[in-house]
C-alpha cells in the first residue's frame, strides 16, 4: 500500500536495537554519500563534518523525544514547555561550572566540575518541572499544557533579564548573563580534550585522510551524546516496562478508572514529569549547550514544537519509536535539506530572485528555474516540508512509524505460563 | 458451576430497619450540583457478605450515589462508612486500597492497552510501582516476582471470567459484554471486600448475562464478597438480591426484599408515574 506501510513493515521485523542503530548507520551513509558526491578531494574531511554535526543533532533530538515520550506518549501529560525545562538545565549547569575567574567582560560562575554541573543542572530541571505540575495536577489536562508553556517563557524571559545577569550571593559572584548568555566549560570540550589525549592516534590517523581536528572532535561529542541517548534508552525502558509504566499508560487511557484501582495518580504523575523534566534539563546542556556556551535566543518554543514533531513522526507512546522519530526529523527533514541547498547546484541556471520568475519559467515548458529556485531556497522551504510530513503522518498513521507496536508495560514476559500438561516446551 | 440462583434470600434473614453486621452505610448523603438537589439525604446500609440491589427511576441519584460513595465526587454533606470507617470524601485511590472498588456504567477499558495489561494494573501495593525499584538492577529482583506472580493471578482471572482467549488483544477491540467482564476481572484484582457494580449488565447478551450473575454468586459464596448492585432490569434485581433498595428524587423511598418491595404501592408509584 503506502510507501510508510511497507517501511513500517521491515521496521517490524527487526529487533529494536538493531533497528535503531541500522536507522541511524542508513542516515550516516546518506551524508557520506553526499559528502562524496560534492567534496571533490575534501570528501572525507566533508563526510566527517556532515555526520559529526547529524549525530549531535540526532542524539540531542533523541533525548528529547525520550523524554518527551515518557510524559506525553506514556502518560499523556501534555508538556508545552520544554525549551523552558533545558533552559533551567543549561542555565543550572552553566552557572555551576562558569570559571571563577572568566575573561573580562563575562560572567563569573561557581567553578564546579562538570559532572557536578550536569547532576545539578538535572535536579533542578526536575525541581523546577514538579513546582510546575503541582498547580497543574488539580485542573484538568488541557491546563497542564498552558501552566508549561507560561513556565518555559518565564524562565527564558527570567535568563534574559538583566537584573539577573551577574549577582553577588555571601560574596560570591554568579549570574546568568542576561541577554549576552554565560560561557562555561563544555562537554563537548571534555570530548575534544579526550580524542586530542588518548585519541591521539585516531587523530592521526584521520589527519592522514584530510579530516580536520575539529569536525573529529564534534564526531567524538556526537557519538558520546548517542551513548547517552542509549542510556536513557534503558533507564526509560525499564521504567517504562514495569508496573510504574503501567499506571503512568492507565493514567493516560482514563485516570479516572486508574483512580478507583487504587493508584494515587498524582504522585506518578508529579514524579513522571520530574524525570522527564530532568531529562529535557540534560539534554539542554548536552544539546543546546554543546559550544560551552547558553544565551535565552537558543531556547525559544520553536524547539519544543521540533520536539513534538519528531515524536510524531516516530510515533508517540514508544521508546524506539522516539529514537527513529527524532533521527528522522532532526536527520532527513532538518539537517539532510540544508545541505543539500548548500551544496548541490544546477550547472549553469541561476536561482530566479523570486518565485514568480521561478514559475513563470513552466510557462515556456522550462522546469530549472523553479528547481533551482527550490534548491537555493530550500532551508526555508524545508520547514514546508516538515508541515508536509507532518500531515501526512496524522492523516494516514496517526501512530507514526512505531507507535502501533504493542510495547506491554510489564517487567516479565505476558504469555501464559506453561502449566505441564499439554504444553508445548520452548527451545 | 452450580445453579447460582439458589443462592439468594437463604442467607441470613435482612429486614428493611436492622442490618446486622453492615459492611456499608449510608447516612443522610446529599449531593448538590449547583442548584439541582441529586442526592437528598440517602440513607441505607449495605451487609457484609450480601448481595443488595439499588434500583430506581432514571434521575433517583443512584449513580451519584454511586459517585459520592466511592469518591468520584465530594458528597455536600452525609456521612459515608465503610468497615466501621468513616469513607465520607475520601479519594478513590484510598478507597480502593481499603478494599471497596466499583465498576462503571458505561465499561471503562483502558482501550490502548491489552486486555492482561488492564488486568495486571489493578492489584495494590505492586512493588513495581517504585521507579527505583523497577529501574535499579539490585532491587528489581523483588519486581520480577512480584510481576510473575501478579502475572498468574492475571491469567487464572482471565480464566474466570473466561476471556484468557483476548489476553493479548488491546481492549478497545473487546465488544461490550466482553468490555464487562473485563471490567470485573479488573476490580477483582484488587483483592476488594465489596465491589459497586453500576449497570454491569446493560447491553449485555442473555447468556453472558447469566454467565455474570453466575460469576457474582460464585465469588460472594467462595470468597464472601460483598455486592451493591444498580441496575434497570427488575427481574435480575428481583431474582438475585436479598435485600433491595429503591431510590427515588434523590432519597430512599423504600428498602426490603424482594416481596416487600414488589407490593409497596409507592414504588410501583415511583416507577409508572403513580398511574396504578
Amino acid at each position: 500500500m503506502s510507501t510508510v506501510d511497507s517501511v513500517r513493515n521491515r521496521l517490524d521485523t527487526l529487533p529494536d536495537v538493531g533497528l535503531v542503530i541500522g536507522f541511524i548507520a542508513s542516515i550516516w551513509a546518506v551524508m557520506l554519500v553526499l559528502a562524496i558526491a560534492v567534496g571533490g578531494a575534501n570528501w572525507a574531511n566533508l563526510a566527517a563534518g556532515f555526520i559529526g554535526s547529524v549525530t549531535v543533532l540526532m542524539g540531542g533530538y533523541a533525548i528529547l523525544a525520550l523524554a518527551l515520550n515518557l510524559q506525553w506518549g506514556y502518560t499523556g501529560l501534555f508538556n508545552i514547555g520544554i525549551a523552558g525545562f533545558m533552559a533551567v538545565g543549561a542555565y543550572t549547569t552553566a552557572v555551576l561550572t562558569a570559571p571563577t575567574d572568566p575573561a573580562a567582560g563575562a560572567v563569573p560562575g561557581l567553578g564546579l566540575p562538570l559532572w557536578v554541573g550536569l547532576i545539578g543542572g538535572m535536579v533542578m530541571a526536575a525541581i523546577i518541572g514538579g513546582l510546575a505540575a503541582l498547580p497543574a495536577l488539580r485542573l484538568k489536562a488541557d491546563y497542564l499544557a498552558i501552566v508549561t508553556v507560561a513556565f518555559s517563557e518565564i524562565i527564558r524571559l527570567v535568563v534574559n533579564w538583566n537584573g539577573l545577569a551577574e549577582v553577588s550571593l555571601f560574596g560570591v559572584p554568579f549570574g546568568t548573563g542576561g541577554a549576552t548568555g554565560i560561557s562555561f566549560k563544555s562537554a563537548n570540550e571534555v570530548a575534544s580534550t579526550f580524542i586530542n589525549g588518548v585519541g591521539q592516534p585516531i587523530v592521526a590517523a584521520a589527519e592522514g585522510v584530510g579530516v580536520s581536528g575539529p569536525n573529529l572532535a564534534n564526531l567524538t561529542y556526537g557519538i558520546l551524546l548517542l551513548l547517552v541517548v542509549a542510556a536513557s534508552y534503558w533507564v526509560l525502558a525499564r521504567i517504562t516496562n514495569s508496573p510504574f509504566g503501567r499506571v503512568l499508560k492507565a493514567i493516560r487511557e482514563d485516570e479516572t478508572v486508574t483512580q478507583s484501582l487504587g493508584k494515587d495518580t498524582r504522585r506518578f504523575k508529579i514524579k513522571t514529569f520530574m524525570i522527564g523534566c530532568a531529562l529535557m534539563g540534560l539534554a539542554g546542556v548536552l544539546f543546546r549547550g554543546q559550544a560551552g556556551y547558553v544565551s535565552p535566543q537558543q531556547f525559544r518554543p520553536t524547539i519544543t514544537f521540533y520536539v513534538f514533531a519528531a515524536l510524531i513522526i516516530g510515533g508517540s507512546g514508544s521508546n524506539t519509536g522516539s529514537i527513529i522519530g527524532a533521527a528522522t526529523f532532526s536527520g532527513l527533514l532538518f539537517y539532510l535539506p540544508a545541505r543539500l541547498g548548500e551544496n548541490v547546484s544546477l550547472g549553469g541556471t541561476r536561482a530566479p530572485g523570486n518565485i514568480i520568475d521561478a514559475v513563470a519559467g513552466l510557462g515556456s515548458l522550462d522546469p530549472l528555474p523553479l528547481l533551482a529556485y527550490t534548491i537555493s531556497n530550500i532551508s526555508t522551504l524545508r520547514f514546508v516540508l516538515i508541515g508536509v510530513v507532518l500531515i501526512y503522518i496524522i492523516q494516514n498513521q496517526p501512530d507514526g512509524l512505531l507507535g502501533h507496536r504493542n510495547e506491554p508495560a510489564t517487567s516479565v514476559s505476558l504469555d501464559r505460563p506453561q502449566s505441564g500438561s499439554g504444553g508445548e516446551t520452548d527451545e | 458451576m452450580s445453579e447460582p440462583d439458589a443462592a439468594p434470600r437463604q442467607e441470613t434473614a435482612v429486614t428493611s430497619d436492622a442490618i446486622e453486621s453492615p459492611l456499608l452505610e449510608v447516612d443522610g448523603l446529599r449531593k448538590e450540583f449547583g442548584g439541582v438537589v441529586a442526592v437528598d439525604g440517602a440513607t441505607f446500609s449495605v451487609a457484609e457478605g450480601s448481595l443488595t440491589g439499588l434500583i430506581g427511576p432514571n434521575g433517583a441519584g443512584k449513580s451519584t450515589t454511586f459517585n459520592c460513595i466511592t469518591g468520584i465526587h465530594e458528597p455536600t454533606g452525609g456521612r459515608v462508612t465503610f468497615d466501621g470507617q468513616s469513607i465520607t470524601g475520601l479519594p478513590p485511590y484510598t478507597l480502593a486500597n481499603r478494599g471497596l472498588v466499583r465498576t462503571f456504567q458505561i465499561a471503562r477499558e483502558l482501550s490502548e492497552m491489552t486486555v492482561i495489561e488492564n488486568v495486571m494494573l489493578a492489584p495494590g501495593g505492586q512493588v513495581g510501582e517504585s521507579v527505583i525499584r523497577s529501574v535499579t538492577p539490585g532491587l528489581r529482583g523483588d519486581v520480577i516476582e512480584a510481576e510473575t506472580a501478579v502475572r498468574d493471578r492475571a491469567w487464572e482471572t482471565l480464566e474466570f471470567f473466561e476471556i484468557n482467549h483476548l489476553a493479548h488483544e488491546n481492549a478497545g477491540n473487546l465488544s461490550g459484554g466482553q468490555r464487562k467482564l473485563l471490567e470485573m476481572a479488573r476490580v477483582l484484582m484488587t483483592e476488594p471486600e465489596m465491589i459497586l457494580l453500576d449497570e454491569p449488565l446493560a447491553g449485555v447478551n442473555p447468556t453472558l448475562e447469566e454467565k455474570l450473575l453466575e460469576r457474582i454468586h460464585e465469588l460472594r459464596r467462595e470468597q464472601g464478597l460483598t455486592f451493591l448492585l444498580v441496575e434497570h432490569d427488575m427481574d435480575v434485581i428481583m431474582n438475585n438480591c436479598e435485600h433491595i433498595i429503591v431510590m427515588h428524587q434523590g432519597s430512599v423511598l423504600a428498602e426490603g426484599d424482594a416481596e416487600t418491595i414488589k407490593s409497596d404501592e409507592r414504588v410501583l408509584e415511583a416507577y409508572l408515574g403513580g398511574d396504578v
